[in-house]
């Protein structure tokens, strides 16, 4: 059967398990004539199809089979061995047989899900069938292998979701590297003065533990950093972190400010990146009051000392003594060893310059809903006044849902919490101002817990809803009312007719996406995002924070958009999961592994350039020179396998005669063999 | 070979390309995973052996396929840079390349044997490839044995790395 002139393993005996899967394989692939083609197969002992395989019935008759028939192979034909491989190799482990003598065969994902004309199905399926039990001859007895895992955990950004997870981990006892690219942690939501539902003040919430991760001795916390570089699996990525010159050190301020005062720009001059410009701040600067670290910052870009050398640096002179102003220091590179790791790298918002018909950037009344959330906010740049850039209050408002978002042209998702947090913010501008709010809105999405009942609420304050998706923002007045205003122009979906409503001020509700640099992280964890960019999960209802990266796990809006009680929901289910890893020690490899027949091998060194993880080296100098790989580093991908001349590597489950007798298996109809 | 041919001639009425897709555990498998959650319908004509990374898709692999039957080959890895085990695929497309042209002169057309980077979030691309080469490989008609015979695999097997000339390979006429 095979090229190589190995022999046929004699008494094999395998059982074939055909899953229904419910209806999901059944309703297409005809599950019986699979199950009697296997019974007719060579080797096999016993085929049977099952309405759920996976279920403990299903995993019991594999089990109580492999006892009454000495059943020493088993197929089992369902969904995607990404799914079940473990509960079926579990499955086999408990009735006695090595794990590794279990092959699965995908005929709902790939064959009953994609394939509707049954007739082709079924055929593919029995083909498919046919390849594994052909393959399964071919299996071995494997040892699992074990890692240990480092108990050190990394979390990447240090927004709500990163701090919860870092605080979580810390709390338990564990070291954690907590890093952050700004000057300090918070993240989104140090930007909101009130949290929807409960208008809980998002400061009272979030300080105390942005304080408690500055505090905690089991967090190291590095700002203005980011991950440069990972090597390494899991439990045991070697992380290489650049941590970017604040120029204030941290060891030795205290938190005065004085710097900032002293500073020769007697104003403030320059946007201030925390509230998006709608202020200004000196080249020395706090980025918001509760800023963790309480360390102030120089902007390089702004400072007169780096930009001309020039300058009389009276902030050095106003530190005084404690010298914590350092204007020579460079980036610095740390490198730590850690087990596992929490991407908590959140999101951006829409940038609404992509639809200009809504005038941002055109019109200066024309905000963001961020930009809002900055201007309502009581230690924001007007001190939680909502007035307009002309200094006038506003006392019409518009609030247009969905920007960016539900919108072909753009974002196809809907952003989950712009319905919720549009509602918050006609609250407070109404109780601040006033003013008339009417919020434009497609369909109304209030899924959360007093969600609905906060909406209930602003009807009986006196918001306006107006259904509809707004077609453009204009300043041209058709009759004096429109004088001066913004106009929207909306098909009110409810009454059937074209309206057009003269505001002070617009407000865009402006949707979630993925940070423009998160396909960079991406790659340096080595996982996976979803189609529209954001970091993708192992399983969305099974393993939400897991990644298809081992040891690596995602928390947050980074994962898609989501409000803070999910954030935090999630980033405490990601530090459970790398806590789960820590507290085994170790953990089982795929034995997948590559490894050499000493004896065929010439020592071309063919191999040795190959391998990405330098786990072969030549051995036996004074003997008979030949490759050795160190299992402990072989990852098992089998470059080295398919590259080696004379045939004398191997890789342990991806063995040639089990991918050539699986191509045979698939060909058979069609060689007649 | 020749028989076996014919056989497949006369059935070539309503022919029904068979594929072989070597597909990658971290990109391509997971690719066709997602169509599957995402109920994507297309040509069923791909069989799938996972394997997982492109680059242990041996050459030889490829050959077996053509000779016991298959119309097409279609290996199926992550995009450049993206690739589980660092740089597999490179290796995986260094071979192809030579493949390729062996296979031509072996009387294997162009079309019958593919390497597409498709990653787990291409659900949509994974579909539009299949049907695509599936469509291509139907117009060929079925494959009908190589035209010469690699007499020395094994001998083929000592070139796959290096980069000479696939032409010196042994082929003998049918
Ligand atoms: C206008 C608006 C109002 C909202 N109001 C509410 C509300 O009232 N109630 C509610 O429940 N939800 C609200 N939300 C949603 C809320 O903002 C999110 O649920 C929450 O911020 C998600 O937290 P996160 O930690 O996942 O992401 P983020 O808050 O985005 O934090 C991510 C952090 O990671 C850092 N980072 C990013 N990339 C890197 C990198 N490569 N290296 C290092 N660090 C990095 C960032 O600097 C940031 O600090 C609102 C959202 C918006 C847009
Ligand atoms: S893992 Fe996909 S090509 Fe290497």
């Amino acid at each position: 059967m095979s090229e190589r002139g190995q022999k046929l393993p004699s008494d094999v005996r395998v059982g074939v398990y055909v899953c229904h899967c419910g209806v999901n394989i059944a309703a297409v692939v005809d599950v019986r004539q699979v199950a009697q083609l296997a019974r007719g197969l060579p080797g096999v002992v016993v085929a049977r199809d099952y309405n759920y395989m996976c279920s403990d019935p299903g995993q019991e008759l594999i089990r109580q089979d492999i006892r009454d028939y000495a059943l020493n192979r088993i197929v089992v034909a369902s969904c995607s061995p990404h799914l079940h491989e473990e509960t079926f190799r579990h499955a086999a482990a408990a009735g006695g047989l090595n794990p590794y003598l279990v092959h699965m065969v995908n005929i709902r994902e790939h064959v009953s899900w994609v394939h509707p004309d049954r007739e082709r199905a079924t055929e593919k399926a029995c083909e498919l069938v046919r390849a594994a039990v052909r393959r399964v001859v071919w299996h071995e007895p494997l040892e699992q292998a074990r890692v240990s895992i480092h108990p050190d955990v990394l979390v990447v950004g240090g927004g709500i979701a990163g701090i919860h997870a870092a605080l979580t981990l810390a709390n338990a006892g564990k070291r954690v590297y907590l890093v952050e690219r700004q000057p300090s942690i918070g993240g989104h939501m140090a930007m909101f003065d009130k949290t929807f539902p409960t208008l809980d003040c998002a400061a009272c919430i979030l300080t105390p533990k942005m304080s408690a991760v500055q505090a905690h001795p089991n967090i190291t916390l590095w700002t203005l950093a980011e991950v440069t570089r990972v090597e390494g699996y899991v439990g045991n990525y070697e992380v290489e972190i650049t941590r970017w010159p604040r120029y204030v050190r941290e060891d030795l301020c205290s938190g005065c400010l004085k710097c900032i005062e002293a500073c020769v720009y007697k104003d403030a001059r320059f946007p201030d990146e925390f509230n998006l410009g709608l202020s200004k701040r000196k080249p020395i600067y706090l980025p918001f009051p509760q800023a963790v670290p309480q360390v102030p910052v120089i902007d390089p870009a702004t400072c007169i000392q780096f930009k001309s050398g020039k300058c009389k640096k009276t902030c050095v002179e106003a530190c005084g003594e404690r010298g914590a102003i350092d204007l020579q220091a460079v980036p610095k590179v740390e490198r730590v060893r850690v087990g596992s790791v929490i991407l908590a790298t959140g999101f951006q918002t829409f940038d609404p310059r992509r639809m200009p018909e809504y005038g941002y950037g055109i019109y200066p009344n024309v905000y963001t809903s961020l930009e809002v959330e900055r201007l309502v906010n009581a230690s924001g740049p007007t001190g939680g006044e909502i007035v307009l850039r002309d200094g006038r209050r506003p006392q019409s408002v518009g609030i247009i849902h969905c920007v960016g978002s539900r919108d072909r042209r753009h974002n196809p998702w809907c952003s989950r919490v712009c319905c919720m947090y549009s509602l918050k913010l006609a609250h407070l501008i109404r109780e601040r101002t006033g003013a008339e709010v009417f919020n434009f809105y497609i369909d109304m999405r209030t899924p959360g817990k007093g969600f609905e009942e906060f909406y209930q609420r602003l009807l009986e304050e006196g918001v306006h809803f107006i259904r509809g998706r707004v077609a453009g923002v204009s300043d041209w007045a058709l009759d004096p009312s429109e004088e001066g205003k913004l106009v929207l122009r909306v098909e009110d979906t409810l009454l059937g007719i074209v309206r057009r409503i003269p505001v002070d001020m617009v407000v865009l509700a402006v949707g979630l996406e993925p940070r423009s640099d998160a396909e960079e992280l991406r790659r340096l964890f080595r996982v996976s995002c979803s189609a529209e960019g954001f970091f993708l999960e192992r399983h969305p209802k099974l393993a939400p924070v897991s990644t298809f990266a081992e040891g690596v796990f995602v928390a947050g809006c980074c994962q898609g958009p989501k409000d803070i009680p999910d954030t935090v929901a999630q980033a405490g289910a990601a530090a459970a999961e790398a806590l789960a890893l820590i507290d085994r020690g170790s953990i089982e490899q795929e034995p997948n592994t590559a490894y050499v027949l000493a004896d065929h091998c010439s020592a071309c060194r063919t191999c040795v350039s190959l391998c990405p993880y330098s786990a072969i080296s030549i051995v036996g100098g004074d003997g008979r020179p030949h490759a050795e790989i160190n299992p402990a580093l072989c990852k098992g991908c089998g470059t080295c396998v398919a590259a080696c001349p004379s045939g004398s590597i191997r890789q342990h489950l991806f063995e040639d005669e089990q991918i050539v007798a699986e191509i045979e298996g698939i060909l058979a109809g069609v060689a007649g063999g | 070979m020749k028989q076996l041919a014919d056989n497949r001639a006369e059935s070539s009425n309503g022919f029904e390309p068979k594929i072989v897709g070597f597909f990658c555990n971290w990109c391509t498998y997971l690719a066709a995973d997602l169509a599957g959650t995402s109920r994507l319908h297309y040509a069923p004509n791909v069989r799938v052996v996972r394997v997982m990374c492109s680059g242990r898709v041996d050459p030889q692999f490829v050959l077996e396929a053509f000779a016991k039957g298959a119309d097409g080959v279609l290996i199926g890895g992550c995009h450049p840079g993206d690739c589980h085990y660092q740089e597999g695929n490179y290796k995986a497309l260094r071979r192809y390349v030579l493949l390729r042209r062996l296979l031509e002169q072996l009387g294997v057309e162009p079309g019958r044997f593919r390497l597409e980077w498709i990653s787990a979030s291409e659900g949509e691309r994974l579909r539009a490839v299949i049907n695509e080469m599936v469509e291509q490989v139907r117009a060929l008609g079925p494959f009908r044995g190589f035209n010469r015979l690699p007499v020395k695999l094994a001998q083929l097997h000592g070139q796959k790395e290096c980069s000479k000339e696939p032409a010196s390979v042994e082929t003998v006429e049918l």
